[in-house]
């Protein structure tokens, strides 16, 4: 039988403690345990980072390019939801 | 994350068809807006891409193999350290860029095999034998140099990913470089038989270098979509004589001669470098150099080697996951 093809993680790394894990990469792994080391020997050669997340790719679900207008358009149009759309008399300071 | 849910390929076939959709895609690459994996996309623009990613990954993988030569013979503890993290850092760069690549939908088992069966190129340069200690440290100064010069504009290339993942190749790169020079100038600075040993090197390694930045502008058969789509910022050759006026004065400083007893300073400060062998970088790239062989061989020898430790992974996560589901049904 032919050995399946290495499923793909996304590994996640936070740099500093009090930031998010961020999107650094992807790399292939037969599982878990071994992910996190090929992420650790990959990723994180510098001292990139505390602390690693590795998640498998498939488990991801990405909206479609296609969509991005439906999707987020709506969000431009309302220029209200943002503080700069109010008028308020240099008088009374910052705000 | 990104080849799972990718167009497939009759879909791009159709899209090819679809002028609206390949201007707008234009229109976009004009902009200098960055192209995702799920965006549409021409399928040229796909094959050109992974053809190149996948020659840059393979580049960095058969690039380990020089330099590995030299990892138990490093003069010193600290040369052998650094020499260690940098042949670690190639392979660490060549699997960001198959994972660049992966993302145009060419799984990486394909891509490498693709190498193995000799039907994907690797940069020319790592067909060249390191023959002495010097060598190290002209791949480092020239060699990784050169690399530099010619990712630093992929940093802006309109891909997403393979931009993302040249970001942190030249973070890297540089380390790779300075340790290089740092090698030529402590032989520079040694006895007759040291200077000699650099002076060899950079005599051998000089024009092969120069051929990296591939063929004159004149020949060059893929430069104008390439660069039409943004992949490519800078000429080949272009990117040549920014190498070489460089270099020429690091060498200068170094008290070495450039082989190239014509080359000329213009008025304007550009060194004028002689006409390059053409026909040897041909044979190189067409399999005849020093070392193609070898290359190739040692790259099968470790993925022959390796496949238990494949087979072994393999049925472990799935002996794994079943444990988990029989356990799940208790």
């Amino acid at each position: 039988m032919a050995t399946p093809n290495t499923p793909l993680w996304e590994v996640f790394i936070r740099s500093r403690n009090g930031l998010a894990h961020k999107h650094v990469g992807s790399l292939h792994a037969s599982d878990a345990t071994m992910a996190l080391q090929a992420a650790r020997d990959i990723y994180t050669r510098r001292g990139e980072g505390l602390s690693i997340w590795v998640v498998p790719s498939t488990a991801i679900t990405a909206s479609d390019p296609a969509d991005k207008g439906m999707m987020f358009e709506p969000a431009e149009s309302k220029i209200y939801r943002h503080p700069t759309f109010y008028e308020v008399p240099e008088e009374v300071g910052h705000m | 994350m990104y080849t799972q849910a990718l167009n497939t390929a009759e879909t791009d076939d159709r899209g090819l068809e679809d002028a609206a959709r390949a201007a707008q895609f234009q229109a976009r690459i004009d902009a200098e807006e960055r192209i995702e994996p799920n965006d549409w996309m021409p399928a040229a623009y796909r094959k050109t891409l992974t053809r190149q990613i996948s020659q840059h990954a393979h580049s960095e993988i058969v690039g380990m193999l020089p330099e590995g030569n030299w990892i138990t013979r490093a003069p010193t503890l600290r040369r052998k350290a650094a020499l260690l993290a940098k042949v670690q850092d190639e392979c660490g760069h060549g699997l960001y860029l198959y994972a660049a690549a992966e993302t145009l939908g060419t799984s990486r088992e394909e891509l490498v095999d693709a190498m193995l069966a000799g039907k994907a190129k690797y940069s020319s340069i790592f067909n060249y034998p390191t023959l002495t200690w010097a060598d190290i440290g002209t791949i480092g100064w020239l060699v990784d140099g050169a690399a530099i010069m010619n990712q630093i504009p992929l940093c802006r290339c309109s891909y997403g990913p393979y931009a993302r993942a040249m970001i942190r190749v030249c973070k890297e790169e540089s380390f790779h470089q300075r340790q290089g020079y740092e090698i030529m100038l402590t032989l520079c600075r040694g006895s007759e038989e040291q200077k000699a040993m650099a002076r060899d090197a950079l005599n051998r390694w000089w024009w092969p270098v120069l051929m990296m930045f591939g063929p004159p502008d004149a020949a060059s058969q893929h430069s104008d979509t390439s660069t039409k789509w943004k992949i490519k910022r800078f000429s080949n050759d272009e990117l040549r004589q920014k190498f070489v006026d460089a270099t020429v004065p690091q060498a200068q400083y170094l008290g070495l001669t450039i082989p190239d007893p014509a080359m000329t300073q213009d008025a304007d400060g550009h060194w004028r470098y002689s006409e390059i062998d053409w026909t040897e970088f041909k044979q190189v790239l067409a399999g005849n150099g020093p070392c193609n062989r070898d290359r190739l061989a040692a790259r099968r020898k470790a993925h022959e080697e390796g496949a238990w430790v494949r087979e072994a992974a393999a049925s472990y996560a799935a002996k794994r996951a079943q444990r988990q589901i029989a356990q799940a049904a208790e």
